[in-house]
């Protein structure tokens, strides 16, 4: 097995309201099979040691499907290999003698709690803005009963891959969420169980994404770029168009 | 709505992030238009100085003088609009993130693309700079130029006459080519902020954008280029 010697440059902020500072850490002898959060791991049980304070971050399933972890390392969320979270990102990507900077996911709306970690309740509030359908569309079965195109239920299950990670915004240059809400409005705007709410539902879910400070989408596709489960910017231009429908339609009813 | 407004459709589309860009994406169609008819005119210049004066005649006589004012306050108010929009939506977009990377990266977001405030202000100042100098000719030898044979103002010989400064010539060639670079962003965005890019057009709208945004530095460009070098000069008579 082979290990790697590193020196990680970490954001490290107190709380909420405190003002951050890089902090540079020896991570030496690190396995180059570990996750880069097994990695933090290892470098958090040596500052317990050594009786500091470890570095706060966020994880839970770190199988890649929970959305919990976060980070920006070397200004990539997620990290430099594409299409995975940092929970499934390994050290074995990395070379020996690297400097990686660990940074929290940054914007407004996502603000720092204590380190690395970040308060994406923002999203919550978006869903609650209309990422919803009110009524029961039935148990599994009932699934089967409605026809819906292949290419309708393919796209819808491609957008509803969104764990809501917060990466697109973190990449974002103007920490815009346009492809989460984008994605999360989709899914449900493809299939017919979506249609009735469609309207309320796309101008709630950008009026909340408004609200809460996020950027605008200026089309560079970083989002795209970065998101670990490849959500198509695609999606993008769809809400743009299902925003310009619904405003539309609200104005002539 | 906040405020009590005229028009609240119209209110509430400035007030949101997409319909601000909407209003940024149909101003730049309009804008785009513009330049595409600017620019074909101008090439009336290789064709001769009856050509182009004719051409200038057609342009301040059409609808009975009207017509060209009809065009200059709807391009003017497109462009205020677009650039009205565009401004706040940047202030807002820094305001998103107040706090940048200590190590930023950039992984597929074009260079034009992270420069379109500064390729649009540039292309302002140039703006204001080239109505002066042509439409309002605030140069002496321009504003009192002879009528041409026919008793036409005389574009043909403003345009040479014009172009015959190293320093003009060279903040137009600045300004043309980050105006492309504005182009070779903004004209694919149009499509994908009206929400007209899917995955299976998104290739050709880039390759459209960017060939339509080099076709119009090329058509404008060669015009001062032709006149420096001396490809293109004065009539003999005058």
């Amino acid at each position: 097995m082979a290990t790697l010697n590193l020196t990680l440059k970490i954001w490290r902020q107190d709380g909420p309201h405190k003002a951050g500072r890089i902090e540079t850490y020896d991570a030496h002898g690190i396995p180059d099979d570990a996750s880069f959060l097994e990695m933090l791991d290892i470098v958090n049980e040596r500052i317990i040691e050594q009786g500091g304070e470890p570095v706060h971050f966020d994880h839970d399933c770190r199988e890649g499907i929970c959305g919990a972890c976060s980070l920006t390392i070397n200004g990539i969320p997620h990290g430099p290999e594409g299409a995975v979270t940092t929970c499934q990102l390994h050290m074995r990507k990395f070379n020996d003698g690297d400097t990686i900077w660990v940074e929290p996911f940054r914007a407004k709306a996502f603000p720092v709690l204590r380190d690395l970690v970040v308060d994406r309740t923002a999203f919550d509030r978006i869903i609650q803005a209309g990422g919803f359908i009110s009524v029961r569309t039935g148990s599994a079965q009932d699934a089967n009963n409605l026809p819906i195109a292949k290419d309708d239920a393919d796209a819808s299950f491609s957008a509803a891959a969104c764990i809501g990670c917060g990466a697109c915004v973190a990449a974002c240059k103007n920490a815009s969420a346009m492809l989460f809400v984008s994605a999360k409005a989709a899914h449900l705007n493809l299939l017919p169980q979506g249609q009735p709410e469609k309207t309320r539902r796309v101008l709630g879910m950008v009026q909340q994404m408004d609200a809460e400070g996020f950027g605008n989408c200026t089309n560079q596709y970083e989002c795209e770029a970065v998101c670990p489960k490849e959500i198509s910017a695609g999606f993008i231009s769809k809400l743009n168009r299902d925003y310009a429908l619904a405003a539309a339609k609200e104005t002539l009813t | 709505m906040k405020k009590s407004c005229c028009c609240p459709s119209v209110c509430a589309l400035w007030n949101t992030s997409i319909g601000k860009k909407i209003i940024v994406a149909v101003t730049g169609i309009l804008l785009v238009g513009f330049l595409i008819g600017h620019a074909s005119g101008n090439l009336l210049l290789f064709l001769g100085q009856e050509a182009l004066n004719s051409y200038a005649e057609f342009l301040h006589h059409m609808v009975h003088g009207v017509g060209i004012w009809i065009a200059r306050v709807g391009i003017l108010l497109a462009f205020v609009l677009h650039l009205v929009a565009t401004v706040q939506l940047t202030v807002a977009n820094r305001a998103a993130r107040p706090l940048e990377y200590e190590k930023p990266a950039t992984v597929q977001a074009s260079r034009s693309s992270r420069i379109m405030i500064w390729s649009g202000f540039t292309i302002l100042a140039f703006v204001i700079y080239h109505l002066l100098h042509y439409t309002v000719k605030i140069q002496a030898n321009l504003a009192n130029l002879p009528p041409d044979a026919e008793g036409r103002f005389d574009v043909y010989s403003m345009v040479i006459i014009g172009f015959s400064s190293w320093p003009a010539t060279i903040f137009y060639l600045i300004a043309v080519s980050l105006l492309c670079s504005h182009l070779s962003h903004g004209i694919a965005s149009i499509f994908q902020t009206l929400g007209l890019r899917t995955k299976r057009n998104a290739g050709l709208i880039q390759m459209v954008g960017r060939t339509l945004a080099f076709l119009i530095w090329a058509a404008f460009v060669v015009v001062p280029l032709s006149v420096i070098s001396g490809l293109v000069h004065l009539p003999a008579a005058s």
